[in-house]
């Protein structure tokens, strides 16, 4: 058994939930369609009133929205409230067109609280801990929301941000954080740097991390847990829904448990739109029924995923979902296989990369469809002799070969070279989609 | 006794010297370690101006290069420095995002003639040890040569050249040179 922030609502029976997320449903899609005319078109346009939707039975009939969507309104077009409402504005980084923006009112800052502080509970963080904050402080929704979510649970925050690595170390160890969030990758890069100062996991505090906001594997949790003696949770979140805090990780690390009395998950096939039955794999769509600011109907998130009804042993009875396999629009196709990036990063993690930077570029020659793997050197991987680093790129292209079932050239490159938005690396670049 | 005959060079002095007794291992393992030389291996791809930029980081460090040598591929390049000062030029070549690792190698002097290669790599070669890859470069002293080594048997290396009257040179005196 688990701890629990809000146990009325995290272990209420399937019926209950059904019966209040209905009641929600129902709320909302009057909400959307007085004060929202993008929706109200939308639902215009297929004969839909607002009185169809009775119950969450009535969910697969409302339209979906996309990304596109929210481009199309920029900046503030799907808000459902007056700017006087408004209490905080996020954007997400428009790495392919314009920034995502969203807003919250206050009530929806206070349920973003609710839902990471359930999350941190769950975990077994609370009130005792030191809460150290390695996202971003900023328009980028990871700083503010696990900080609030930290806030609410009582715990000592500490705002750290991102960068400074070494002076990160230095709080961890001297102010004697518990409890750390960030990208996984950059948990990696703060474990090599702890290293590098000669300190051992041994000398800080640190027993657990919520980490997210970019795929990540499970060779990558157990590197992280052995590298900085802690245990390690994933988080899921988007900005376009609410943030970090959609759905976590509880202590039995056994799919992410979904917040979904406030936002309710469907599966659908992504090429028909379809709802898939339970337990499929297909893509991700959320509803907010209780969001006042920016409440999204059927948003499309491009996540590859699976749910599970079935209850945890933790004791909560809410769905959970998997780590996304991979992002629909990065689910490459290449010569007729799927190719995901996080494949890629497995098979680098499974070579002893500590923290993969990598590349995919696709391209086309002669009708046929080329994948080159560019990689960087990562100082375990060096050698001083040119057969050294031969072998070792025949490595990782023998393992890439095998795990994606078609061939790829690898190509090594310097550390920091492959281009990074938000400290993200660029995983893919197409060309194909230039040439097409 | 001809074994424990050793031709050593420090500062530019030739020694010569016998070993017995108990020191005798004591004494091998601190000469071995006065003969490795760190090296600096550091990765480059093969974009333009990338060595100008690594190069002038070293120029920036005040960090002097004694020798060098680039191994090429179509993709990437290792390039390989010996400095003066190998610990310094790792920090600053690190602390610019550089792939780099110090490699340990062994210096011999040659006389600069016909031959004065050849009889060494014989020497390694009858006692099977391999080099992995070598570079050379001319002393101000007029007579002689560097050639810069890296063997798969460092100690082995070292023991089989001094016993047969390769000079072997001290990192002190590469460092200093």
């Amino acid at each position: 058994m688990g701890n629990y922030w809000n146990p009325e609502i995290e272990c209420m029976s399937r019926e209950d939930m059904r019966a209040l997320q209905s009641k929600r449903l129902v709320d909302v899609v009057q909400r959307v369609y007085e004060h929202v005319p993008h929706y109200r078109a939308k639902m215009d346009a297929i004969g839909l009133k607002p009185s169809d939707i009775r119950s969450i039975d009535d969910l697969k009939k409302l339209p979906f929205t996309t990304k596109q969507d929210l481009r199309d309104t920029y900046p503030y077009g799907m808000f459902a409230v007056p700017m006087d409402d408004v209490n905080r504005i996020h954007a997400s980084s428009g790495t392919t067109g314009k920034q995502t923006v969203v807003g919250y009112t206050a009530n929806d800052l206070e349920i973003w609280d609710e839902v990471v502080a359930r999350e941190i509970t769950s975990v077994g963080g609370g009130k005792k801990d030191l809460f150290h904050v390695s996202y971003g402080y900023g328009l980028f929704t990871g700083g503010l929301g696990l900080h609030g979510g930290a806030t609410k649970v009582g715990a000592a925050v500490i705002p750290v941000s991102t960068g400074n690595t070494k002076r990160q170390v230095q709080i961890i160890k001297d102010f004697g954080s518990t409890m750390i969030c960030c990208t996984p990758s950059y948990a990696l890069y703060i474990a090599e740097t702890m290293e590098e100062m000669g300190i051992t996991p041994d000398d800080i505090n640190l027993k657990a991390g919520i980490f997210g906001a970019e795929p990540w594997t499970e060779e990558m949790r157990r590197e992280i847990e052995r590298r900085l003696g802690i245990k390690a949770y994933d988080i899921y979140g988007l900005s376009e829904i609410m943030g970090p805090g959609v759905a976590c990780e509880c202590s039995e690390q056994a799919g992410m448990h979904v917040a979904e009395d406030h936002f309710i998950p469907e599966i659908i096939d992504p090429d028909t739109g379809e709802v898939l039955p339970d337990g499929e794999e297909g893509e991700l769509v959320f509803t907010c029924v209780t969001k006042e600011a920016l409440p999204l109907i059927r948003y499309r998130t491009r996540d590859i995923a699976r749910l599970n009804v079935e209850p945890c042993k933790c004791g909560r009875t809410s769905v959970r979902m998997c780590k996304p396999r991979g992002r629909s629009d990065d689910m490459l196709i290449i010569r007729g296989v799927n190719v995901f990036p996080s494949q890629v990063e497995s098979v680098l993690l499974e070579l002893g990369f500590a923290a993969p930077h990598y590349q995919l570029v696709v391209d086309r020659a002669d009708n046929r469809d080329i994948l080159d793997v560019l990689v960087e050197m990562d100082s375990s991987f060096f050698s001083d002799t040119v057969a050294g680093i031969e072998k070792k790129e025949r490595q990782i292209r023998n393992m890439l070969d095998s795990v994606l079932q078609i061939s790829a050239s690898v190509k090594l490159v310097e550390p920091k070279s492959l281009g990074r938005t938000e400290g993200k690396s660029v995983h893919v670049i197409d060309k194909r989609k230039l040439i097409d | 006794m001809s074994s424990t005959r050793e031709n050593l060079s420090i500062k530019g002095k030739s020694l010569r010297f016998s070993q017995k007794g108990p020191n005798r291992y004591k004494i091998i393992a601190e000469r071995v370690f006065l003969m490795i030389i760190k090296q600096l291996s550091i990765f480059v791809e093969n974009k333009q101006g990338r060595l100008a930029e690594i190069t002038e980081l070293l120029h920036q460090a005040h960090v002097d290069i004694r020798a060098l040598c680039i191994a090429d591929t179509k993709d990437f390049g290792i390039l390989r420095l010996i400095v003066n000062d190998p610990d310094k030029a790792e920090k600053v070549l690190k602390e610019n995002d550089c792939t780099i690792s110090l490699t340990n190698v062994l210096t011999i002097r040659i006389d600069d003639q016909p031959g004065g290669l050849a009889t060494p790599m014989k020497i390694l070669s009858d006692y099977d040890i391999n080099v992995e890859y070598m570079y050379a470069f001319i002393s101000k002293d007029v007579n002689s040569a560097y050639v810069i080594l890296r063997v798969d048997d460092n100690d082995r290396a070292i023991e089989v050249l001094q016993k047969n009257g390769v000079t072997m040179v001290s990192a002190e005196e590469i460092y200093n040179m």
